[in-house]
């Protein structure tokens, strides 16, 4: 069991946890992930890791409540248990010693540039942008612990509402033609923003991965569940991943492969909401 | 001496009707009545060859003798001294191969169901209630084992047993390995894995989950920083394989490793109660004609699938499943395209499977395993509809621990270098045994290699210590 130390609600949606996991904050590095299960009855699923402190043993994460598993996690609180919370896993993510580098984050995937930004920051020979994205002001998390991290911090969001009104790929392109460009580009983030970011990065032949959170089950290569294709080869995300050549990989055929089970999500969600509502009105009689 | 019995008393079944709609165990176990009659065919042999057919060195004259007689309690306490997993072992080791391949009585006759009534003892001591355990002086030195499958519990088991400190560093969230994640419900029900290692925490054996060698912690800092004096890697298989034929990533495709380990270790046939899905359609393919292919295509009639196939580009001949699970998958209506072999998986327009493309094929002359090649008979592409594909077809060796262990040699299949005799790799301290040496084989063989493992590290500890 792993004890929630922290929680912090950034927006009415996503919550930030701080996990008491000594040996995964001693080895974690970033660009890796975890697998957490809620409870007993619960499912594996894959989440980047956000930060991590090695003298204090505690992992960082993110989660946006989308499905059953984020909203019974949101349910819980600090001093609440985690069932289990495995990792870090994936290849940590090769960074430069020098040059530019772009971090685009979209949506809670914000949360997963920290840690690389943190990394790089005050490395002598790197320039570090950050370019983030939501819909609105509120939905835009961790602008100020990112912001504090990298040399630019270049927010947007949809309605204007913060930062430049647009898409991260309209400062990406704008930064890109005006500072002659970049030599890396980490994108983060929902996949159609990830291969949105690939496309315009691809005429200009700048480097450029794209951290994919594909389904899995163990993590540990067991199961191929994730297995991603990139060029024409087939690469496992826990193993070899979960960053890959954005220009390579077949975006589409992952967004397919995660929406395998939607039908099977919506029934876990609704009958969760369900049992929720139930507990509630017995809870007010 | 009175005539012996020309042959075995069968292994009583749940009806096959009624067991593909559930996960309840297929074979029921003999009674106490069957299994004392069938220990006294045993010849009593003065020297018994089936022990020398057994990777763990069963004594099986004596536990059967002891059986023969009814004395149950005295029979378990026998095996137990070399086998800590009868349960197990009784019901997935392929006795056949080992130890009743040796049996006398079958140069004549069916030999003795040693297996079967290896599974009545253990069944027996489970069910009456384990003995307790004889206190063991303690010894100072800590092992890790890495990986809690059957390689790993052995060799736990047999360290602890000697008062080594032992703890097992298991990557996933329960113990078993395989038997939790492979073997389903139906062929070893998850309370047997589950009360043996509950029996190993008893003995002091320390479990530790969701800990993955070579990521959370390495090796150096188990021996480093943890203070672990040898390490023990039973780190299992690996990597499934694929065909590497087009349409490999349509929604509806799996390896059996995946299929597997959700049915059986995220428990996905009890959706939504458990929140892992797993949907295999009407008509499903599994391909290859290993104990993991019958294991996953029984499964997928479990769960809902009115037509189950196995696809096998060679014949019944060569298939490598034991003869057991395929007639069990035969009862309960599987069937079977031998000579068969997908070309292509053909998919619809939001990425579903709908089809398998194959080519019939005839047997050639015989390639380097011994076994005839199977050649494509031109013009013979036809397609099956299905709605799901499993592939069957083993696994490659998982780099993570290579990578991240300095001083550890690997083959060029990427298997661990392992001393067969004593699991000694290419680091001093360090041992390796199981599937990550062998590549994908049986749970006994792994378990042999575990009890090897342990008597080597306990050598090596001992010397060690006079060293020092």
């Amino acid at each position: 069991m792993y004890r929630i130390l922290k929680m912090r609600q950034l927006t009415p949606v996503t919550r930030l946890y701080v996990i008491d996991a000594p040996l995964v904050a001693r080895s974690a590095q970033p660009g890796q992930f975890i697998i957490l299960r809620v409870g007993a009855t619960g499912e594996r699923i894959p989440i980047t890791i956000t930060d991590f402190d090695r003298e204090a043993g505690t992992v960082t994460i993110v989660v946006q409540e989308v499905g059953k598993t984020t909203k019974w996690l949101a349910q819980l609180g600090e001093g609440d248990y985690i069932q289990d919370f495995a990792g870090p896993l994936g290849q940590p993510v090769e960074l430069p010693e020098r040059g530019r580098v772009a971090l685009i984050g979209g949506g809670f995937g914000t949360g997963a540039i920290l840690t690389i930004a943190k990394a790089l920051h005050g490395r002598p020979g790197i320039t570090v942008d950050a370019i983030v994205g939501a819909r609105t002001q509120e939905l835009l998390i961790l602008a100020d612990e990112v912001a504090a991290n990298v040399d630019r911090f270049l927010p947007c969001t949809d309605d204007g509402s913060f930062g430049t009104k647009g898409f991260v790929t309209a400062v990406l392109h704008d930064q890109i033609k005006a500072e002659k460009g970049y030599e890396l580009v980490i994108a983060v983030g929902p996949m159609p923003m990830m291969k949105a970011v690939a496309d315009v990065t691809r005429p200009y032949a700048i480097y450029t991965l794209a951290s994919m959170d594909p389904i899995m089950l163990d993590g540990t290569g067991m199961c191929g569940a994730c297995r991603v294709k990139v060029g024409n080869e087939n690469k496992f995300a826990c193993v070899d991943g979960p960053c890959f050549d954005a220009h390579k990989v077949d975006f589409l055929e992952v967004s397919r492969r995660t929406k395998m089970y939607k039908a099977e999500e919506k029934i876990a969600l609704d009958r969760f909401v369900e049992h929720e509502c139930q507990c509630k009105s017995a809870g007010n009689r | 001496m009175a005539k012996v019995r020309r042959d075995r008393h069968a292994m009583p079944l749940l009806d096959a009707a009624v067991r593909v709609t559930r996960f309840d165990e297929v074979a029921l176990g003999y009674t106490l009545e069957m299994a004392m009659e069938e220990a006294q065919r045993c010849l009593k042999c003065k020297n018994p060859t089936c022990e020398n057919g057994c990777p763990v060195q069963v004594p099986v004259k004596d536990f059967v003798a002891l059986l023969a007689e009814g004395k149950v309690e005295e029979s378990i306490k026998r095996m137990r001294e070399v086998n800590r997993l009868p349960a197990i072992c009784g019901r997935v080791c392929p006795q056949e191969e080992q130890c009743e391949a040796k049996c006398i009585v079958g140069i004549k006759f069916e030999p003795v169901a040693i297996g079967r009534l290896e599974r009545f003892v253990a069944d027996w001591e489970r069910q009456h209630g384990f003995a307790p355990f004889e206190e063991i002086p303690q010894r100072k030195e800590k092992v890790a084992v890495i990986g809690a499958g059957p390689a790993g519990l052995t060799c736990a088991g047999d360290l602890a047993a000697l008062g080594y400190q032992v703890t097992v560093f298991e990557a996933l969230h329960a113990a078993g390995g395989v038997l939790m994640y492979g073997i389903p419900e139906f062929r070893l029900p998850k309370e047997i894995v589950e009360a043996d290692v509950k029996r190993l925490e008893e003995m002091g054996v320390e479990f530790r989950y969701n800990v993955v060698v070579g990521r959370t912690v390495t090796i150096d800092s188990l021996m480093d920083d943890l203070g672990y004096d040898a390490v023990f890697i039973g780190t299992g298989a690996g990597l499934p394989k694929f065909m590497g034929i087009p349409g490999e990533n349509y929604s509806g495709v799996y390896s059996s490793n995946e299929f597997l380990t959700r049915i059986n270790l995220l428990r996905a046939y009890r959706f939504p109660e458990y929140d892992t899905p797993m949907k295999v359609g009407k008509r499903v393919a599994v391909i290859g004609a290993g104990n993991t292919a019958m294991d996953s295509v029984r499964t997928s009639l479990r769960v809902g699938a009115e037509k189950a196939m196995i696809v096998y580009r060679r014949t019944e001949h060569e298939m490598t499943a034991r003869k057991e699970e395929f007639e069990h998958a035969v009862e309960e209506g599987v069937e079977f395209n031998w000579l068969t072999n997908p070309i292509e998986i053909i998919g619809n327009a939001d990425g579903w499977v709908t089809g398998l493309k194959c080519m019939k094929m005839e047997l050639g002359e015989p390639d380097e395993s011994g076994r005839r090649k199977p050649v494509p008979i031109k013009g013979s592409e036809f397609i099956m509809e299905v709605d799901s594909v499993i592939m069957a077809l083993g696994t490659t060796p998982n780099p993570i621990l290579l990578r991240t262990t300095p001083g550890l040699q690997s083959n060029k299949w990427g298997c661990l270098v392992a001393d067969p005799e004593t699991g000694a790799t290419t680091r001093p301290g360090v041992f390796a045994g199981g599937d990550a040496v062998t590549g994908a084989a049986t749970v006994i063989l792994a378990m042999g290699a575990g009890q090897k493992a342990a008597k080597a590290i306990s050598e090596y500890l001992q010397q060690k210590a006079v060293h020092a």
